[in-house]
């Protein structure tokens, strides 16, 4: 296979570059934006503020011209198996891989003309499996995101890659054994860069190598060496288990890997007739997770009670003989008892996991458990884990602070902003001799380091990274770095003999010296193709468990409130200025551009506070106010935190939006801390939220009590085998008919969708998938507040149960395509009509925006450009559109399309196959929403064909449409929740 | 001209008719019927308002107005059913809501309303017609007075061109009729 | 302008017994010339400094709304608080609140006139005058509530010539554009047939003064009528024929409007009742509209002799009756949400009067239902004061019930999880006053140049009103009673 051509040389594109900087620092945008005298955040995207906004994005003009066509360097392998070459206006595919806190997720780049435009998740990986998380579905906007740092930056001023590089070689003369020079990392799994970390090592003995993720404690790993004495990588196999018990757990939702879980979770989950098995899902966990809407049956405790309450599972179960912690009768007793029942009866096809802020203690009793009901081996195997051990954050700040640390090399992670408050980072880092920073961004850390490096996207560079099971990633560069960046296999490499490196050499160089020199070659094109390095995966490793090792757990009682820190949508914060990732609906409260201190119904009540009103947070001498949300599930007296939000400097987006709740977060109560006290202050903050906490039972009214809306049908396995059609069956609406006949859809491919909200988790990697794909705008906070949002596939979460302690279910919501919708009948220029396939076509160009057809469609999914929401993007921003849908002006109506533009382009390559012209294939096309799904829950095709999984899936007697009496057929049906509860527990 | 016939100075051009004056609808109604039954056809009132009984009295007929205007009425709902036939099930046949391309049901109010709107400019542009309006200029303006009809006066007005028109006849006439005053009205 | 017109205010003389029978419409015992000149001298007499300020106030209200709406064209729809679920809010019901407004005219004009209810002739041509206005009030709305307006032309019978399409004609907002547009011409036509006479009357008053511009204008404006008996043969059969269209026209173009709402598949929108209803309701506010326009022109220029009490009494009549008419309706309503047994609609219903808009409802119900009832007392529908104030209550409920019927339908339909709220922005509000700025302006200038009272039809109405028994002849005319002379 060829390989495609190499574009222009580094230092012409650097000269460019250069040029138009100069140019454009001129312009007062740019320097009103290197004043940073803008607010930050969303306000930047409202209406008001668009004038500036131009202006300052007049400032990425200069870059338009060249970034209109940069290929990457080196040769880079395409996926598709007929191109020869990139066929002009065709977009090409590349496997690579989105690395989450060192895990990676195997992707698929969608390229057109040299532009990254799509994330797909890659089907030849084996974990990801052809999905893709929201978060790997947006990192395709940060590489065209205008406040990326452009340059090197020696202190304050403005320096060049020359300058740094003679500074390195320096550097490295006087690095000696090395005594002096520390690197902190990212949590890595990158084989490369790991492997210059050895040589590193070697080549100064002195040195130290550390790292940190502020989201993930390596608790699990800690736990293997407690228990087994080697460290260990845990790996679920949640395809084998019956029953799971997860230990604080988010393991669908906040977790690194969280993509092959959901995959495997979903296997278990699938019921396609009735009388078929389920999984059944326990969870103990302190905040409302998506994992936990998942749930059949979910106990809301502390987070600092997970420990206690595994330890008395493990009792229960008889994995260890103890004196219980809990007192007998709590609360909790009957649960315990019933959940160990359950689990003894299916030993051996269960799995009970523990989440990553629970101490390695918890990990410990988890696998303790799963080794006495014989899981080890089945549902829990061990291999040889992916990161290395390193020295801790905390050790390396004691250095710092003792002022041993001479040079200090961060790549990446901007420890500035979320290490442990405590530590006082930022401070330290000020206080090293040298200090160099790679980073994407003119962030915390860039600030106070000495040199600021930017740091080239994953999409900029070769780099390679492991899942869980060891199997290796080489991610390939999709574009040739807009601002000049460099990657941190580069800049760890370049500390080896001070020069300069490309980051092609040395990952390919790794490869190739791993295999054998006759088909290295071979094995190298094959793994990059792929997205798979061949027999990169670990093997199993048979475990010999040491129970002592664990030590006792004694009944610990929790003072005060306790504060729980999470990740959010934003990461850690490393994607605050990411906007798509801002403005989706966190899956929960579907609050966007925000974050807030998650509180529980009762405990609003006894701090008289309301959602958006203030609450001061005092932990120890540190306090703080952020608004409070009131969230049902919330366990008592525990109040939630996520991360990632008051980022200070970041850029125009993400700067000023929410709290930095990290100010509270110290190295003991990194995790979860107790001990904390709130109260209300009298201000408050009207909050971004896309949905209220609307259930689907309508509030009562004087004479009326509420009634429930039969919108997410939900019945219990039993049922379902009982009862099969309990869902259809609850329309009573009897066959209805057209009074003028109706129109006739038996001929032809007529289009379909099936949402099996049994396996739907609402994790949003569809919504993104669709911005992405769909072009959808960003309207910033105050439109949100208006009620304005512009996603195509809205994810409604319904509670059910009581406020205190409810169940959550999600139903994704895009365009039912109604056969007869009520949209097309009111549209007076018929703009929105239908096609023969059945889809409800919207005609951009002919809608003069009446929003009559809103107003008329029942199921709310029409979205309405009542500005001009496109006004503020760059040349370079634009460059992330996909090219074959088409970008809407002020003033028109949109909605879901059905992805029509890949209806199209399917139906061309079945007409102009060169096998001959044929039918499209059921499965060949995918919407973007089904194409990404972690649970398989969409399926789309061609419902006149009896074959088609949309036939089938629309066949199931759980099938059922959204508001059939109205009679508007829509083309999008609903699979029924089903829930798998535990007789014993039900009340 | 026209309407500055008002200003222009008065230069005679022969007689035009006769014309006479009273002092309300009652007695002009009254006078209308004796020259009415005198055998005069080439007569006109003018009032300041439409007097009921006017025609009896003047032996006017029927207004054509309406017999016209029923005709325009039709023509508008034709055109309004062709139009929505035409554009929606032949011209650019789209599938809407899934309802048939053409039905009677929702044509109707656009079908009423283009009735309406015919009829009711055709019934006002016939009564201008008919009327012969916009006329700027005629000899009755140029009678004494006659710029108060539209005030309080009543007028009778017997054409010269009338068969049974004779100066002094058809004063003595006018004067057995309760006239305030009688005139001689001049062409221009 | 009182003082304008006192000139030509005569003393009320005490009515005869037999009176009572055939209360007068024209009291004050005038000759047709003092009507004539009562009339004429508000346009021909000097102008007040009051109008002065009225027209500087109205207009620089107007001005605001031609500002606002600048300020929309160029920055997009978004700057008023409409949103999703609320795509309709301030903008249709001002709409809504306009035409409806603008029916009285037409009804006062055409529908009395068929009924020969010969009291409307004082206060048709101001009732007609209003009604254009406020017709192009309301045709404001329709125009700018789009997102795209330089498109809306796309809404008339023309094709797209860059997609060379046509427009639906199934959508009620198409039936829309025909019957306003219709509705509007119409009207025009009627009311300046009507003025007709009256403008050659104003042109021959001009001619004896020697005032050539105002004689060329209303010359030119009444096309040369002089007043001839075969001439108003015509004119009268032309008028019987428009008040005989402009009938159902005028209960078509509610029904119409009403359409957009009925024809629609959410609940509390999607009700049969919904044309005879609106159409009431366009009445009631119409005749309450009328009245605060009369009640002030009548102040103001002293026509106390030609709207009288009678007038009044009759108009807030119609209030009354209309208004229970509404009411059943919204009683009707409700009954049928509980009848029907459909969960959304009943919510709907329950949320209208209890929900969040609570208070709208509020307001609507005691202006529209409970406030007219005092017009079961006589001495109420006659006072003055109490009727203006009346008229206004009335105004304030019906456009509470525009708003209560579109937005807290829309606010909570089907999904709960689309629910949301809604909230006016300053440019809603300060176009919505605008408006009224506009309508005033234009029915100040209406005032000022054209006779607000129909001369002929007055003039007649005397004529036979003299023939009733306890009526004396009109001033200056000799009586002839049948059989007279001969």
């Amino acid at each position: 296979m060829d390989l495609i051509q190499i574009s222009p040389a580094q230092n012409a594109t650097g000269k460019k570059y250069w040029r138009s900087l100069n140019e454009l620092s001129g312009t007062r945008g740019f320097t009103d934006w290197v004043e940073n005298e803008f607010p930050g955040g969303s306000e930047i995207l409202d209406p008001g503020s668009r004038r500036t906004m131009l202006k300052l994005m007049a400032a990425s003009f200069g870059l338009a011209g060249l970034v209109a066509c940069r290929r990457p360097e080196m040769k880079i392998i395409p996926v598709s198996k007929s191109a020869e070459d990139v066929i002009p206006g065709k977009p090409a595919l590349y496997a690579s891989a989105f690395v989450n806190r060192g895990v990676a997720n195997g992707i698929q780049v969608e390229v057109h003309d040299g532009r990254p435009t799509k994330v797909e998740g890659n089907p030849m990986h084996p974990n990801s499996q052809g999905a893709a998380s929201a978060l790997a579905q947006a990192s395709v906007l940060s590489v065209y995101d205008p406040d990326r740092a452009r340059t090197v930056h020696e202190g304050a001023t403005a320096s060049n890659w020359a300058a740094f590089d003679k500074a390195a070689a320096s550097l490295v003369e006087g690095f000696g054994a090395g005594g002096g020079l520390r690197i902190l990392s990212e949590r890595t799994s990158s084989p490369t860069l790991l492997s210059v970390k050895g040589e590193l090592l070697k080549k100064y003995p002195e040195a130290k190598w550390a790292e940190y993720d502020s989201l993930d404690g390596g608790h699990a790993i800690a736990a293997a060496e407690m228990v087994f004495g080697q460290r260990l990588q845990p790996v679920y196999h949640f395809d084998k288990a019956d029953v799971i018990v997860s230990l604080d757990d988010d393991f669908m939702g906040e977790d690194a890997a969280s993509i092959e879980a959901t995959k495997q979770f979903s296997k278990k989950r699938k019921v396609s007739k009735p009388g078929e098995p389920m999984n059944r899902l326990y969870l103990v966990e302190s905040r409302f997770s998506i994992t936990g809407a998942m749930a059949d049956h979910r106990l809301r405790i502390k987070s600092g009670e997970v420990l206690q309450f595994a330890s008395d599972l493990a009792v229960e179960v008889g994995a260890k003989t103890a004196l219980k912690v809990l007192k007998p009768g709590d609360a909790t007793q009957k649960w315990l008892t019933a959940v160990a029942r359950d689990l003894k009866a299916n030993a051996g096809k269960c799995l009970v996991t523990a989440g990553p802020m629970q101490s390695a203690q918890v990990h410990a009793l988890a696998f303790l458990i799963n080794q006495s009901l014989g899981n080890i081996g089945s549902t829990l195997t061990f291999s040889k884990a992916i990161f290395e051990p390193a020295q801790s954050i905390g050790e390396l700040a004691k250095e710092m602070g003792a002022g041993t640390v001479k040079t200090l090399v961060i790549l990446g992670g901007n420890p500035a902003y979320t290490a442990p408050v405590d530590l006082g980072f930022g401070e330290l880092i000020a206080k090293v001799p040298a200090s160099i920073y790679l980073g994407a961004e003119m962030d915390e850390t860039a600030a106070v380091a000495k040199w600021h490096l930017p740091m080239a996207h994953a999409m900029e560079a070769w780099g390679d990274a492991r899942s869980t099971d060891g199997s290796a990633t080489v991610l390939q560069p999709q574009i040739a770095p807009l601002y000049d960046g460099r990657s941190a296999i580069e800049i760890a490499a370049q500390l080896l003999d001070g020069k300069a490196k490309k980051s092609f050499a040395v990952v390919q160089g790794y490869w190739k010296s791993v295999s054998s020199a006759a088909d290295a070659e071979r094995i190298w094109r094959k793994g990059v193709h792929d997205g798979v390095m061949p027999g990169s995966a670990y093997s199993e490793v048979k475990v010999a468990f040491n129970a002592k090792a664990i030590p006792e757990v004694a009944a610990a009682s929790l003072a005060g409130t306790e504060l729980v820190f999470l990740s959010s949508n934003l990461g850690d914060g490393r994607y605050a200025n990411n906007a798509w990732l801002q403005e989706v609906p966190e899956s929960m409260t579907k609050l966007t551009w925000d974050n807030v201190a998650h509180i529980s119904p009762k405990m609003a009540r006894e701090l008289k506070v309301e959602t958006g009103g203030l609450v001061k947070i005092t932990l120890g001498s540190r306090s703080l106010e952020i608004p409070a949300l009131v969230t049902p599930g919330q366990a008592e007296g525990s109040v939630a935190l996520q991360l990632g939000y008051g980022r200070t400097k970041v850029g125009r987006v993400g700067e000023g939006v929410g709290v930095n709740v990290g100010l509270l977060r110290t190295s003991e109560g990194w995790a979860f801390a107790q001990g904390a006290s709130l109260v209300a202050t009298s201000g408050s903050r009207e909050l971004a939220i896309t949905q209220e906490h609307h259930s689907m039972r309508e509030p009562d009214m004087p004479g009326r009590p509420g009634e429930l809306r039969p919108v997410v049908r939900e019945g219990s396995l039993e049922e379902y085998k009982k009862q099969p059609r309990f869902a259809p069956e609850v329309d009573h609406a009897e066959e209805m008919f057209d009074l003028q006949g109706g129109h006739d859809y038996s001929k032809g491919y007529q289009w379909g969708m099936a949402i099996d909200l049994n396996l739907c988790i609402g994790c949003n990697a569809c919504l993104v998938a669709c911005n992405a794909e769909n072009n959808i705008p960003v309207v910033g906070r105050d439109q949100i507040r208006r009620g304005r949002e512009m996603h195509w596939i809205r994810l409604d979460r319904y509670y059910t149960g009581t406020e205190e302690d409810p169940q959550a279910v999600m139903q994704p919501l895009n365009c039912q395509q109604c056969e007869a919708a009520p949209c097309e009948n009111v549209c007076p220029v018929a703009a929105t009509v239908h096609s023969p396939e059945g889809l409800n076509d919207m005609a951009y160009n002919r809608c003069v925006g009446t929003r009559y057809c809103a107003n008329n469609c029942p199921y709310k999914v029409r979205r309405f450009n009542y500005i001009d929401w496109h006004k503020n993007i760059t040349p370079v921003g634009e460059m992330v559109h996909n090219p074959d849908v088409t970008v809407r002006m002020r003033g028109v109506m949109e909605k879901c399309t059905y992805c029509v533009q890949r209806i199209q382009e399917k139906r061309i390559a079945a007409k102009a196959d060169p096998a001959g012209r044929r039918l499209i294939r059921d499965g060949e096309i995918l919407t973007a929403c089904q194409q990404t799904c972690p649970a398989d829950a969409i399926t789309f095709g061609n419902i006149n064909d009896p074959a088609s999984a949309v036939a089938k899936a629309k066949a199931e007697p759980r099938d059922y449409t959204l508001l059939k009496e109205i009679n508007t057929k829509p083309r999008t049906s609903f699979l029924a929740r089903l829930r798998n509860p535990n007789p014993e527990l039900k009340a | 001209m026209g309407l500055m016939s008002f200003f222009a100075p008065r230069v005679s051009k022969g007689v035009y008719g006769m014309m006479a004056e009273y002092d309300g609808p009652d007695t002009l109604i009254e006078a209308c019927k004796a020259v009415r039954d005198a055998g005069y056809k080439k007569t006109d009132a003018f009032s300041p308002f439409p007097i009921h009984g006017m025609e009896e009295a003047l032996g006017l007929p029927e207004s054509n107005v309406g017999k016209i205007a029923i005709l325009f009425s039709f023509t508008g709902a034709t055109i309004a059913l062709l139009m929505q036939w035409w554009t929606g099930a032949k011209g650019y046949p789209l599938v809407i809501g899934g309802k048939p391309l053409f039905a009677f049901e929702p044509s109707i109010p656009i079908t009423f309303e283009l009735t309406v709107l015919l009829s009711a400019f055709s019934s006002v542009i016939l009564m201008l017609l008919l009327n012969g309006l916009p006329r700027f200029n005629h000899p009755v303006f140029g009678a004494k007075d006659f710029h108060k009809v539209g005030d309080d006066r009543f007028m009778l007005l017997i054409e010269k061109s009338d068969p049974k028109f004779d100066e002094a006849s058809t004063r003595q006439l006018l004067e057995g009729t309760h006239a305030k005053s009688t005139q001689v009205v001049e062409s221009n | 302008m009182a003082q304008m017109a006192s000139t030509a205010t005569l003393p009320v003389i005490d009515k005869p017994l037999a009176q009572e029978v055939n209360p007068s419409l024209v009291t004050g015992n005038l000759s047709y010339h003092e009507v004539t000149d009562q009339v004429c001298e508000i346009v021909e007499g000097k102008v007040h400094r009051n109008w002065y300020i009225g027209f500087a106030i109205s207009f620089s209200i107007f001005m605001m709304m031609v500002s606002m709406l600048g300020y929309q064209l160029f920055t997009g729809v978004g700057v008023w608080g409409n949103n999703a679920p609320v795509a309709w809010a301030w903008d249709i019901t001002n709409f809504v609140f306009w035409i409806g407004i603008g029916h009285a005219g037409t009804l006062i004009s055409a529908v009395l006139f068929l009924f020969r209810q010969k009291w409307r002739t004082s206060i048709n041509r101001a009732a007609e005058a209003m009604t254009l206005f406020a017709v192009a009030c309301a045709a404001i709305y329709p125009v700018m509530h789009t997102g795209r307006p330089w498109r809306t032309y796309w809404l008339f019978p023309v094709p797209n010539l860059d997609l060379n399409m046509w427009q639906n004609f199934r959508s009620p907002l198409m039936w829309d554009v025909f019957a306003i547009s219709t509705y509007g011409s119409v009207s025009a036509a009627f009311w300046y047939m009507g003025l007709l006479p009256d403008l050659a009357t104003l042109r021959d008053r001009a001619a004896v003064t020697g005032d050539k511009t105002r004689a060329l204008l209303y010359g030119v404006f009444s096309l040369g009528w002089r007043f001839s008996a075969r001439h108003w043969t015509n004119y009268e059969k032309m008028y019987l024929l428009l008040a005989a269209i402009s009938t159902p026209l005028v209960l078509s173009v509610h029904s119409i409007v009403s359409f957009d709402f009925a024809t629609s598949v959410i609940p509390g929108w999607h009700t049969t009742i919904f044309p005879p209803y609106f159409v009431a309701g366009a009445v009631f506010s119409g005749f309450a509209m009328v009245q605060t326009l009369l009640l002030v022109t009548r102040w103001a220029l002293g026509l106390e002799n030609l709207i009288t009490s009678k007038h009044l009494d009759n108009m807030n009549k119609i209030i009354l009756a209309t208004g229970m008419i509404v009411g059943y309706a919204y009683a009707t309503e409700f009954f049928i949400a509980w009848y029907s047994a459909n969960q959304y609609e009943r919510f709907v219903f329950f949320n209208r009067a209890f929900g969040p808009y609570w208070w709208a409802y509020a307001i609507m119900v005691s202006c529209n239902v409970l406030s007219p009832q005092i017009f079961w007392v006589k001495s109420l529908r006659t006072n003055v004061a109490v009727t203006f104030v009346m008229s206004i209550f009335v105004n304030i409920g019906m456009w509470f019930e525009r708003f209560v019927i579109i937005a807290t339908s829309l606010h909570r339909d089907y999904m709960p999880s689309s629910w949301g709220y809604f909230k006016p922005t300053f440019v809603d509000i300060c176009t919505f006053i605008g408006t009224f700025g506009f309508f005033m302006t234009m029915f100040l200038l209406f005032l000022r140049f054209i006779p607000c009272i129909a001369l002929s039809e007055v003039k007649g109405a005397m004529a036979a009103q003299a023939h009733l028994p306890g009526h004396e002849p009109v001033k200056g005319t000799t009586p002839v009673h049948a059989g007279g002379h001969h």
